[in-house]
């Protein structure tokens, strides 16, 4: 489950339709440990649905996914432990407090001293002063700092990001990005992240994968992809490849 | 800080702790919540209230009732066991689904049959909180002891318990299957069962192909047994054997049922998409 040799996530040719329209179309990439990798693309491109499956939410119609060695859905049992998620598209009940929220997802995820990582949490994510508020009264920048302590009370080798500042004012967006550097650099931790935000993405990822209508159109590291496509910015060459080809299929999950 | 070491340890097939932390997410809402805690004991009281009064009338007018004059008020008891024992494995269920909580605790190391298992002690609890009060406040009422009925009680609850939980895991499964258009089922699912769950008549009151599809329930035989009991004094054993094995079968098709339901939303991708 943890060779040094294997690959932190292994995608191959991983297709996805839903009645007849396909929100992923044949992908294969793969997650060294210890990267930060990108997945960026438009509305409907197919990112939501790729990670969807590599947390073992959604079974493929095609190809394959391991996430540390363990085939999903089917193996997700040997590794879930092992990863966590945050996406502002889910949610945490909103009548509990953000510790009882906290205390119950560290007993799912078999946290040993409970009280005491969600008090090093506390502390490193600023929750203290609403910690004993109901999840529902917070802010979207509060819920977002507690989805992410949420998404760390098992410190994770592999974590799932989904837009994870989406809706976000510059300035938390920026404390979170900061909070995710150096925690990667802390721990070593492999992250996925699904974004639309050109400028998150040239920050935190080592390594982009571009996708349109549920393909991979190119990849590789910001600056290559800039100079590749001879352009200034990340979101000159985004645009680039979001307005060529195809048109994004209607109605695939994204 | 100092992180812990990453918790990537084989976790076991079946974990209690992960079912009470499944519990403790429901029991937070519940303990601070004085209007849910009343509603889930005010329709029991309602409606022992009601068929107290009915039971007091009947007792001039019926010498059925005057046989035993509890039978009415603990029909009504046992069947709110059933109805709040349905409801308390599938109102949980949709809470998730209405908080967009389903998809966190399916990416845990959360299994399904843990997720059921935990409703149905859930469901042990709010039927316990909801039906209480009504059974003590019987007495001075009505001068109605449902707890005179014994040790064979202890069985009929236990036996209805889980035949309600067999309907809140079925709905359940239909609801993540259809969406929360299909919520309502949480309520009117039961009722079809009601009339040919005999709970105030026996069933042979029942015409006869009705009364096929009436021992086919486990509910019918625990209220035949609850009269044999009132009646006659006597613990009808065949009808419990009967209860017991229709809930054995039973609760395995519906756990069935709810793991093809839960392979069936990872392939149409609905454990993203649930929430209002």
């Amino acid at each position: 489950m943890d060779s040094a040799a294997q690959p932190a996530i292994q995608v191959t040719d991983l297709s996805k339709s839903f009645n007849g329209v396909q929100a992923v179309n044949g992908i294969s990439f793969r997650v060294e440990a210890g990267q930060t990798v990108a997945l960026l693309g438009g509305n409907g491109a197919g990112k939501t649905t790729t990670i969807s499956m590599l947390l073992g939410l959604l079974s493929p119609t095609g190809g394959e996914v391991r996430v540390l060695g363990a085939r999903m859905p089917d193996e997700r049992h040997k590794v879930l432990g092992c990863m966590n998620f945050s996406s502002p598209y889910v949610d945490l009940p909103k009548r509990l407090k953000v510790w009882e929220n906290l205390t119950v997802y560290a007993h799912l995820y078999g946290v040993r001293d409970v009280k005491r990582r969600i008090a090093e949490l506390s502390e490193d994510l600023e929750l203290s002063s609403f910690i004993k508020r109901p999840f529902g009264d917070l802010s979207a920048g509060q819920k977002t700092r507690v989805a992410l302590a949420k998404s760390l009370l098992n410190a994770p080798k592999v974590m799932l990001m989904d837009e994870p500042t989406a809706s976000l004012d510059p300035d938390t967006g920026d404390w979170v990005r900061s909070y995710l550097e150096r925690y990667r650099a802390r721990t070593g931790a492999t992250i996925l992240l699904a974004s639309h935000n050109m400028g998150e993405v040239e920050r935190l990822a080592g390594h982009v994968l571009m996708m349109r209508a549920g393909q991979i159109v190119d990849q590789g590291a910001p600056t290559e992809l800039i100079t590749r496509h001879g352009r200034e910015t990340l979101e000159q060459v985004f645009l680039d490849i979001a307005r060529a080809g195809d048109t994004v299929p209607v109605g695939a999950a994204s | 800080m100092n992180e812990p070491d990453s918790i990537c340890v084989p976790q076991a097939a079946f974990s209690f702790r992960r079912v009470l932390a499944v519990m403790l997410r429901h029991l937070y809402v519940l303990r601070r919540s004085w209007p849910r805690l009343l509603e889930l004991a005010y329709w029991p009281l309602i409606q022992m209230v009601l068929w107290g009064f009915v039971t007091k009338f009947f007792l001039g007018h019926s010498s059925w009732v005057a046989e035993a004059a509890g039978v009415l008020i603990s029909a009504v008891l046992l069947w709110d066991v059933l109805f709040r024992a349905n409801l308390g494995v599938s109102l949980p269920f949709i809470e998730e689904m209405w908080s967009r909580n389903l998809a966190q605790m399916f990416v845990s190391p959360l299994r399904d049959a843990e997720l059921i298992a935990a409703l149905i002690l859930m469901s042990l609890v709010r039927t316990l909180i909801s039906v209480t009060p009504a059974a003590f406040l019987a007495m001075p009422f009505f001068d109605v002891w449902v707890f005179e009925l014994g040790v064979p009680l202890v069985a009929f609850f236990a036996n209805l318990l889980v035949f309600g939980a067999v309907i809140g895991i079925t709905v359940s499964a239909l609801i993540l299957r259809f969406g929360l258009g299909a919520e309502s089922l949480c309520w009117l699912g039961i009722f079809l069962l009601a009339p040919v769950s005999a709970i105030y008549y026996p069933v042979d009151a029942l015409p006869g192909w009705l009364q096929i599809i009436a021992l086919s329930l486990p509910s019918a035989h625990t209220f035949e047994g609850m009269r044999g009991v009132l009646f006659d004094g006597v613990f009808a054993w065949d009808h419990f054997f009967w209860a017991v094995g229709l809930n054995v079968v039973l609760l395995s098709l519906a756990t069935l049922f709810f793991l093809h339901m839960m392979k069936m939303a990872r392939i149409k991708g609905l454990l993203m998409q649930q929430g209002e």
